[in-house]
């Protein structure tokens, strides 16, 4: 088996730097996901994984061995690519036999793990159909078929689900997470949906221009982001952050004050306060509030309030009573606030 | 009212073009063919297409044509497929090369043909070359009635040079056009080289050769200027024979026979082309 260490990796295409020096392990068997907006750098690091971009500095291995220098055909990995590649020449069966084929395996024990493929992936009913007759969610599924079935021990998926439908999609994400648990393959997955990120990943590794911001199991990376960039992706909605500066033991914002302790922040310091939608509660005391709109989502209802001028998201219960242009409080736990530095965006130890 | 007009729009802006195809090659053609299965009164006959069949000639004429497209269709694809993977990797000055490649599609057949005469010819590069290089003391006659085999050869380098470059263009272009993501995935799933030509990029490229095919087998039935200036009369090819039977024996009815052979040959040519290379259905998104 084999985990994958990248160490140092650079990549520039001509001016632009898609990927700025990243260092990451992922670990054998391990389910991580790369989460980023577009063009953050996603898809090259992926890319740099599995040979088809050359770094310009900085060295891979898969297991032990060193990979850098190898052709994507000697680094033992499968690749689902975020635009299929299904060969259009060849039916779905011989497309998802395509790498045992290279590999040559033989036929009665290539045909049987085709049509293993082909039923994890429901694709039986295709087997003998062109990619050109299939929907987009088909031959995606296809290419996942396909890179399933080389038994490779690294899986490369450059957001394998992007083209299915809601439904389809949630269902796919599911099949994904079982299989993953019954084969145990050491999985990078890209995505740009902080959902899926979620729900699937052992843990996500956040992207922003280049670079891995943070890279930890979902659920620390919820409460705990390294910085205002993670805190403001991850979580829907996003969290919340107010400006202010330190003072005397407490923080100050527009129109309030909040005590404090402030043993271990120095006075004058520009900070931002972060919270979580579903931590504010509307209480007596706390910061003052005007409600903007209420948007009744079935189990709650998001509540929009402007503090100043800055907007608020808070979770708030389906029958709550306030109402728009309504003056509230917002209270929470201190326990519960993120201290981010306001110049560069990073926590504060805490 | 509209309806109308938008029906007839497109008939009414191909019509200058169907004029000028009917009037400069059409008329022109039907009229050629007419020629040799009918007779100066009108009557219909196949007398002409019979002295054609009896002609001396006729049989050395089809078996060197066919000859010819046998040894030069398949070097020339093989050598162009060749050339345009090369570009395709796209090494360094690649477009370069494809430019210098492609200079020879600018020189006429005929002059193309006297250039290869003053290589291959008694007193030529070649014999010099090789005297001054003491590979052989006395000069080596190449083209000659006795020597078929060094004909065909100095026929065949000739149209390979003039020529290849052709097939190469439309292969490079037809190799353009098939996405990167394909030879990467190829590659991943563990296809080396000479497996990722055989499997993925020959089979996407079939579109292409098809064209390039039919269009070098066309222009290889019509390999004349060329036959000409290094052989002379030595090696009847059926175009050949057809500009002679109109230029020298003044006999259009021949003429014409030998160019409705040339027609029949490459229909069937081009219909075995289209039915083994052709796309399945299944393969098109309708
Ligand atoms: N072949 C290339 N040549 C030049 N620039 C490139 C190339 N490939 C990617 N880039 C640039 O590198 C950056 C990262 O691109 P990348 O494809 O990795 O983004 P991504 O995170 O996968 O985005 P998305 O979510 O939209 O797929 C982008 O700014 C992109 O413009
Ligand atoms: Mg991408």
């Amino acid at each position: 088996m084999a985990g994958i260490r990248m160490q140092g990796i650079v990549k520039t295409f001509g001016k632009t730097t898609a990927i700025k020096e990243i260092s990451l392990e992922v670990k054998d068997g391990e389910f991580l996901v790369l989460l980023g907006p577009s063009g953050c750098g996603k898809t090259t690091l992926l890319r740099c994984i599995a040979g088809l971009e050359t770094v310009d500095a900085g060295r891979i291995f898969i297991g032990d061995r060193d990979v850098t220098d190898l052709p994507p055909r000697h680094r033992n990995i499968a690749m689902v690519f975020q635009s299929y590649a299904v060969f259009p020449h060849m039916t779905v069966r011989s497309n998802i036999g395509f790498g045992l084929r290279m590999k040559r395996v033989p036929k009665p024990q290539l045909e049987r793990r085709v049509q293993e493929g082909a039923a994890l992936l429901a694709l039986e009913p295709f087997l003998d159909r062109y990619p050109a007759q299939l929907s987009g969610g088909q031959r995606q599924r296809v290419a996942v078929a396909r890179a399933l079935v080389m038994d490779a021990p690294v899986l490369l998926m450059d957001e394998p689900l992007s083209n299915l439908d809601a439904l389809l999609r949630l269902q796919a994400r599911a099949d994904l997470k079982r299989l993953h648990r019954e084969v145990k393959r050491t999985t990078v997955y890209v995505t740009h949906d902080q959902v899926e990120a979620m729900s699937m990943g052992d843990r996500i590794a956040v992207m922003r221009e280049g670079v891995i911001e943070q890279c930890e199991p979902p659920m620390q990376l919820y409460t705990n982001p390294a910085s205002q960039f993670v805190g403001g992706f991850i979580g829907s909605p996003p969290m919340n952050f107010l400006r202010g500066r330190t003072k005397a033991g407490a923080f100050e914002g527009e129109g309030f004050s909040l005590p404090m302790d402030g043993s271990r922040v120095e006075d004058g310091r520009e900070l931002l306060l972060g919270i979580r939608a579903e931590q504010i509660r509307f209480g007596e005391r706390g910061v003052p509030a005007r409600v903007q709109v209420v948007e009744p989502l079935g189990a709650t209802a998001l509540v929009t309030v402007l503090v100043g001028k800055v907007p608020v998201k808070v979770d708030a219960p389906v029958n709550t009573t306030v109402r728009p242009d309504q003056n509230v409080s917002l209270a929470f736990e201190p326990a519960d606030i993120r201290w981010m530095d306001a110049t560069t965006g990073a926590a504060l130890a805490h | 009212m509209w309806a109308r007009t938008e029906e007839i729009l497109p008939y009414a802006l191909l019509l200058p073009s169907l004029v000028f195809l009917a009037l400069l090659i059409l008329i022109p053609m039907v009229q050629a063919l007419l020629l040799a299965i009918q007779a100066d009164s009108g009557e219909f006959t196949t007398a002409y297409l019979q002295r054609m069949a009896v002609d001396v000639n006729f049989n050395d004429a089809w078996r060197n044509t066919l000859l010819l497209i046998v040894l030069i269709v398949p070097l020339q694809i093989v050598l162009a497929l060749a050339m345009a993977l090369l570009v395709n990797s796209r090494f360094k000055g690649h477009q370069w090369f494809l430019y210098v490649y492609a200079i020879p599609l600018a020189i006429s057949d005929l002059a193309a043909g006297i250039l290869w005469l003053a290589v291959f010819t008694e007193r030529g590069y070649l014999n010099t070359a090789a005297q001054g290089l003491g590979i052989v003391d006395q000069a080596k006659v190449y083209l000659s009635f006795e020597n078929f085999g060094g004909l065909v050869a100095a026929i065949v380098i000739a149209e390979s040079w003039r020529a290849t470059a052709i097939v190469m263009v439309i292969l490079v272009a037809g190799l353009q056009l098939i996405p990167r993501d394909f030879f990467e995935a190829a590659d991943l799933f563990g296809a080396n080289r000479l497996r990722r030509t055989l499997y993925v990029v020959l089979p996407l490229l079939r579109p292409s050769l098809q064209s390039a095919l039919i269009i070098r087998t066309i222009f290889a039935f019509q390999t004349f200027a060329v036959v000409l200036a290094l052989a002379g009369r030595n090696m009847p090819v059926i175009a050949a024979e057809a500009y002679s039977w109109y230029a020298n024996n003044r006999d259009a009815h021949l003429a014409a026979s030998y160019a409705l052979l040339l027609l029949g040959l490459t229909i069937v040519f081009t219909f075995v082309y289209l039915r083994v290379l052709g796309l399945r259905e299944a393969e098109v998104k309708r």
